[in-house]
């Protein structure tokens, strides 16, 4: 019962993804060729996000806390 | 989110009774996946259109021969490109074929087609039962109960169908004078004349009315019958907004200070053009404000009933009567008896002069066959039931039922966040879709369910406001509007509006898993 739940929940989501996109009233090779394009976009940028976007977070929160925060760890001398 | 409703006491005492319209507007993301929409659908065009140019694809549609190729191109503008690549995608929603009379419920020709709408063929097998919410058979007069139609039959072997022959010639039977003084009674007006068709009675006699010299004031949301004869007659025509009185007052003054365009003489008659109930949006016009107007500036009023005489009103005389006026105020009374009676034709009625008038003058009446006698048999009795002049309470009941069916149906869709158009009291209540996806899927799933209903894209409505029009009829049972409004096809399609929990889990009492097609 609830496979098929979670089964009519997903063909909800796939509907209305073909409704928003207007891919309802293509020809089956257009639907095909627009799913191809679409999922090859989606992925790049999925890919995209997960190898640049931790980075320039923590770049971006080390240069804050430069400016805020004071010293980097780096140029404090060390005491002998 | 733009949602306004006027309650008519910011004019005083013009209004009687509550006015409230909705135009509400959708959230930023539905324009925003309208527009998405429409910009797949047109690179998949252009894609079409390229295979079809270079022979990669045949051709279904006209195109110019291979010596026209240089000359200048005859398919190429926007609306043969969106016939071509949109309309014909989702082509079997429209004209379908029927085959009982348009009752609440009727039958439909089942069709399949095998190339993708190019081409059609029918089964052979009929789809039963099927709610009419389409039709506008308002006060479900559209019947076939011998009981009922008992004077028709006896018409019909007295008369014969054909009158052939004009109303100035061969063409007036006593049937017509009959009909003619019925309606006059009707409307509580001097007289009327009545025509065999209700387009040509606008288109026709519009140009009888005003020439050059004269200004036309329409609303922008007129029907193309009332373009049309506008246009025919040769007068200026200036367009004031959509049932807004600040715009209209405004034309005026700037037609009477001004006056015609060059010379600056004064114009020799001002007609504005209204209807009463326009069948896109559902709104009702501002009556009270538009005579005040007219009365003020001395200009004429020209109302064009179609939708809403019979359909609106206590009694079901239409607008005038349902804001509580006088029918003198009004010049010219136009109407139709398609929508409520059930029958073919259209009526002008008004002073005995501008009758009068028109019996001479009108194109209509010097070249057009006449209304036939079995047509207007149906709309004698169909008035006199109306009226309670056939010794039954039953034309009030009916006028009665479809107010209150309209209101049922109308809060339904209201309760449940759809987004509807138009006033409170119309029975035209417009659903509005937006994606052109949904445009298709919304008819093809309802008649899925045995409901058949009208869904109009561009261009008859502007492009990002594509919608579902449902006519609300007396015949109409609580059942049938319960089931249509209450149908999971709309809980799964139209996953915008005011957000009042429309989600998967609210509407999944009926799955069934029945997707998988």
């Amino acid at each position: 019962m609830d496979i098929k739940h979670a089964k009519d929940y997903l063909y909800w989501l796939y509907f209305q993804y073909l409704l928003i996109t207007c891919c309802y009233v293509l020809e089956p090779w257009e639907q095909s060729m627009f799913h191809t394009i679409f999922i090859t976009v989606f992925a790049m940028v999925v890919y995209t996000g997960y190898v640049f976007v931790p980075i320039h977070i923590h770049l971006a929160f080390e240069f804050f806390s430069q400016i805020f925060g004071g010293q980097h760890e780096s140029t404090v001398a060390i005491m002998n | 989110i733009l949602y306004f409703q006027k309650n008519g006491i910011s004019n005083g005492g013009l209004y009687k009774r509550p006015f409230n319209e909705h135009f509400e507007q959708a959230p930023m993301y539905v324009a925003v996946f309208t527009y998405l929409g429409f910009g797949v659908g047109t690179l998949f065009g252009y894609l079409r259109d390229f295979m079809r140019a270079w022979g990669l694809e045949k051709c279904h549609l006209a195109t110019e021969r291979e010596e026209q190729k240089d000359f200048v191109p005859l398919y190429q503008d926007f609306e043969n490109f969106y016939t071509r690549n949109l309309y014909m995608r989702i082509r079997d929603n429209w004209n379908r074929p029927i085959c009982s009379v348009p009752g609440p419920q009727f039958d439909l020709m089942e069709r399949v087609t095998d190339d993708f709408n190019w081409t059609f063929r029918f089964t052979g097998r009929c789809i039963k039962d099927v709610i009419n919410m389409g039709s506008y058979n308002y006060l479900g007069f559209a019947e076939t109960d011998a009981n009922a139609l008992k004077t028709v039959a006896d018409v019909l072997q007295r008369y014969g169908t054909g009158v052939c022959s004009t109303r100035q010639e061969m063409g007036n039977i006593d049937k017509h004078v009959e009909l003619e003084n019925l309606v006059a009674r009707f409307l509580d007006v001097e007289a009327a004349m009545v025509f065999g068709m209700g387009f040509a009675t606008n288109s026709m006699n519009i140009p009888a009315l005003v020439g050059k010299g004269c200004l036309i004031l329409s609303d922008e949301l007129n029907h193309t019958s009332l373009v049309l004869g506008a246009r025919l007659s040769g007068a200026t025509i200036r367009v004031f907004k959509h049932n807004n009185m600040q715009s209209l007052e405004k034309l005026l003054r700037d037609a009477i200070a001004h006056g015609q365009p060059r010379s600056h003489r004064a114009w020799k008659k001002i007609l504005i053009l209204v209807e009463g109930i326009y069948s896109m949006e559902g709104s009702i016009v501002r009556l009270p404000e538009i005579v005040t107007l007219k009365k003020k500036y001395k200009a004429y009023l020209y109302l064009d009933e179609a939708h809403s005489i019979g359909a609106v009103g206590p009694t079901g005389r239409g607008v005038v009567e349902y804001f509580g006026m006088d029918p003198d105020d009004v010049d010219v009374l136009m109407g139709t008896f398609t929508k409520s009676f059930g029958a073919a034709g259209g009526y002008i009625a008004g002073k005995k002069e501008l009758v009068d008038f028109l019996r001479t003058h009108s194109h209509s009446a010097t070249y057009a066959t006449s209304m036939c006698p079995p047509v207007a048999e149906q709309i004698i009795r169909a008035m006199k039931c109306v009226m309670g002049l056939d010794g039954t309470t039953q034309g009030l009941q009916r006028v009665c039922q479809l107010s209150e069916n309209t209101r049922y149906f109308r809060q339904r869709l209201h309760e449940m966040g759809f987004i509807v158009y138009g006033n409170d009291d119309s029975p035209v209540v417009p659903l509005l879709l937006y994606m052109p996806g949904k445009i298709g899927a919304f008819a093809r799933r309802m008649l899925d369910k045995n409901i058949g209903v009208v869904v109009v894209g561009f261009p008859a409505t502007p492009i990002g406001e594509s919608r579902a029009r449902f006519c609300v009829s007396a015949a109409h049972t609580r059942e049938m509007l319960d089931t249509v409004s209450g149908a999971d096809v709309l809980m799964k399609l139209t996953s915008d509006g005011k957000g009042a929990g429309r989600s998967y889990k609210s509407g999944n009492e009926e799955v069934d898993g029945s997707y998988t097609s």
